[in-house]
């Protein structure tokens, strides 16, 4: 470094922004194309979200995986294959643990260091700010390029529900232990996995059980012919069977699996399968039918110690868990950098690269049927290899890049989700991937 | 070599079940932070033939040694799985060496997992090549196999004739091939992840891998293969087994 007129001046080294699962394959991806890397953390381990330690963390107790352990791994880094089709969370980080230790990422990462700000500098790089997590002295340094890694689920939605209410309210980040459920009246709101896992928690300790939802969804079952349900699905699309058949195949399977559930008073779907995020819950039909979890609909007011709902009804819980999602959050980007709209969703190409900077981009800032790993895996080669063509070949990487801005939308992005706040990053993996093919093979060497 | 590996559909929807993998290991008295070497022996041969030599000499140059015995009745795709399981298992990226057919599973491997680098010892890429030349040094042993008998190997096909006639029929005995059709035909090596550095090895005097197989295994890396004349196939059981364990570890001190 002794010939660099500036110590902050890192030159073609490139920032990445957190050490979780994201972040720790982005590095250990361009380290593997030959980049320099300085990850910043501002917890003081890796695993991120997956780190029950850290206070960012949404996981509790019982989290486990919803995608079996296939379709969730890293490509290059299997799961021991001893373990169980879905890990716990404590398997989770020990992986991820692992997979640092082994690809030696511990070096190059900064622990208890956040980025307070990153900001173009007009020639292509970029001038980060960190600072010791909490506080202290900042320090700034230039680099060519910034990966931001910093995770979508963190920052807690909270709906917004009029009234006061006088019981103890809680956003589900915030519950860890199925003990502060132990012979309550629960309700929880919102019908997503992490809604529909703590009602059947609820269930399993709670005096009462109420599970509120907007709307219907299709409950799929964790197994299906004693396979994990995605493994099945994915028979389906090995077969290349199009869309129509596959969403009247998954409605026959959840038919005969997880069968009619508005006979427990659920509303039935308003849409099709395939255009939400699949819910995989095999017990919560279980505790529906055991009379332990009473679906009701959308509440619509606090009012001391009752809550109304949409129907009209009054129920009385003394603990109500909001399990309703977050929201993505880059507080140390201009919002107009990744193009942010109003509800700071960021339009990114193939949700990974800033249109109007090509040494910006986000790994992981998607929600596929699938496991996020592989995705973010593949999406940290395709950022690699691009920043890598930017310096080689510049020529070639803004043809890619003019090919690539051509791209439909539709190819990547699922446009027929329901209308809610936390569907616009659903991706399908399989269309999802074969986009990231594409853009690999565009940025192959020429033969 | 072809092109990425993204959609990965017969193992999200039919994983290799896992079985219980016999991985013998030699470690260094010192640990230098050196990679660890995992050796996986070719057709027929278990972990022994290179518990042998060639695992307690590499641990004595101050590598982690490691050697997979086969899973028996696996076909290629679990023994490929079986390599980058126990892989992923070791501590710090590990270093691939593999012997004959060993070499082909090595090679499918490294489209899997980033090794630090690998050594393809003898390789057997090309599993018609390989019947031609048995065919060629022992008709009588290898022609009931391409019906469906057993496969025979002998003393002459595998060792160069500096190894005593004794210690060979031992060795032999001890080597059971069970080929599956599905080795008989030219593989070309998968794209390797990660870029790692990979050395052939071999013998002109191979009688199962050819001289040209070589030196096509060794293209196909674009190199050249690293050659120890007058040995035969099995290398690591040889007398002379530490010239071609010493030079390949002299190339892994340059390379990592």
């Amino acid at each position: 470094m002794h010939d660099s007129p500036d110590p902050g001046d890192r030159r073609d080294a490139v920032c990445v922004v957190g050490a979780g699962a994201s972040g720790l394959t982005a590095v250990k991806n361009l380290l593997e194309l030959g980049f320099q890397v300085d990850c910043y953390e501002r917890e003081t381990a890796v695993g991120g979200a997956w780190n029950w330690r850290h206070d960012r963390s949404p996981v509790y107790a019982g989290t486990h995986l919803i995608s079996s352990r296939p379709l969730t791994e890293f490509p290059d880094f299997p799961m021991p294959d001893s373990w169980p089709d879905y890990p716990h969370h404590s398997q989770v980080l020990t992986y991820l643990e692992r997979y640092s230790a082994h690809f030696g990422l511990g070096e190059h990462i900064w622990f208890g260091t956040e980025v307070v700000s990153a900001a173009p500098t007009g020639d292509g790089g970029w001038e980060v700010t960190t600072r010791s997590t909490g506080g202290g002295s900042s320090r700034t340094s230039r680099y060519a390029a910034v990966v931001v890694a910093n995770g979508h689920n963190w920052d807690p939605r909270r709906p917004t529900i009029p009234g006061e209410f006088r019981g103890r309210l809680m956003h589900s980040s915030a519950y860890k232990d199925p003990a502060v459920l132990r012979g309550r009246k629960v309700l929880v709101i919102g019908g997503g996995n992490t809604g529909c896992d703590i009602a059947v928690e609820a269930a399993q300790q709670a005096g009462q059980v109420w599970h509120s939802t907007r709307r219907g969804y299709w409950y799929a079952p964790k197994y299906v012919l004693g396979r994990p349900a995605d493994q099945v699905n994915g028979r389906l699309l090995r077969l290349r069977l199009p869309l129509r058949l596959r969403q009247w195949l998954y409605r026959r399977t959840v038919r005969l699996t997880t069968g009619d559930l508005t006979r427990f008073g659920l509303p039935a779907p308003d849409h099709q399968p395939y255009e939400s995020h699949p819910i995989v819950n095999s017990q919560l039909p279980y505790y529906l039918g055991h009379g332990r979890i009473t679906p009701v609909p959308d509440v619509t007011a606090f009012d001391d110690a009752s809550v109304e709902l949409a129907d009209g009804r009054r129920i009385e819980p003394d603990l109500v868990i909001t399990a309703t999602g977050y929201r993505p959050r880059f507080e140390f980007l201009a919002p107009e950098l990744l193009a942010a709209d109003e509800h700071g969703r960021p339009d990114l190409h193939l949700h990974v690269f800033a249109r109007q900077h090509p040494t910006l981009a986000v790994i992981g800032l998607l929600q596929p049927d699938s496991g996020v790993f592989p995705l973010a895996h593949w999406q940290s080669v395709a950022v690699a290899r691009w920043l890598r063509l930017r310096l080689d070949d510049p020529a070639r990487a803004a043809a890619v890049q003019q090919q690539e801005s051509a791209k439909p939308l539709a190819a990547w992005s699922k446009r027929r989700v329901v209308k809610t706040d936390r569907h616009w990053f659903e991706v399908d993996h399989l269309d999802y991937l074969r986009s990231l093919e594409s853009l690999l093979n565009e940025m192959e060497p020429a033969a | 070599m072809t092109g990425f590996d993204l959609l990965r559909l017969k193992d999200w929807t039919d994983p290799v079940p896992p079985a219980g993998r016999e991985v013998a290991s030699r470690l260094p008295e010192d640990d230098e932070g050196r990679p660890p070497v995992l050796f996986v022996p070719g057709l027929g041969h278990g972990a022994w033939a290179f518990a042998e030599h060639w695992l307690p000499h590499t641990a004595g140059r101050g590598f982690p040694a490691h050697v997979l015995g086969p899973r028996p009745g696996g076909d290629l795709r679990a023994q490929v799985h079986d390599v980058v399981q126990t892989a992923a298992s070791l501590p710090r990226r590990a270093v691939l060496v593999g012997h004959g057919v060993g070499a082909h599973v090595v090679a499918r491997a490294l489209a899997r997992y980033p090794a630090r680098a690998a050594v393809l010892v003898a390789p057997v890429l090309d599993g018609w090549a390989a019947a031609g030349s048995a065919l060629l040094a022992n008709p009588g042993g290898t022609l009931p196999a391409l019906f469906g008998g057993r496969l025979r190997v002998s003393a002459r096909q595998l060792f160069g004739s500096g190894l005593p006639a004794e210690r060979a029929a031992e060795y032999l005995e001890r080597i059971a091939p069970r080929p599956r059709a599905e080795l008989l035909r030219r593989a070309v090596p998968p794209r390797p992840v990660g870029a790692p550095p990979v050395l052939v090895v071999g013998s002109p005097d191979d009688r199962v891998v050819s001289r040209k197989a070589l030196d096509r295994a060794a293209a196909a890396y674009s190199g050249a293969p690293l050659l120890f004349p007058g040995m035969g196939h099995d290398l690591m059981l040889e007398d002379s087994w530490a010239e071609p364990i010493d030079a390949i570890l002299d190339w892994l001190r340059k390379q990592v």
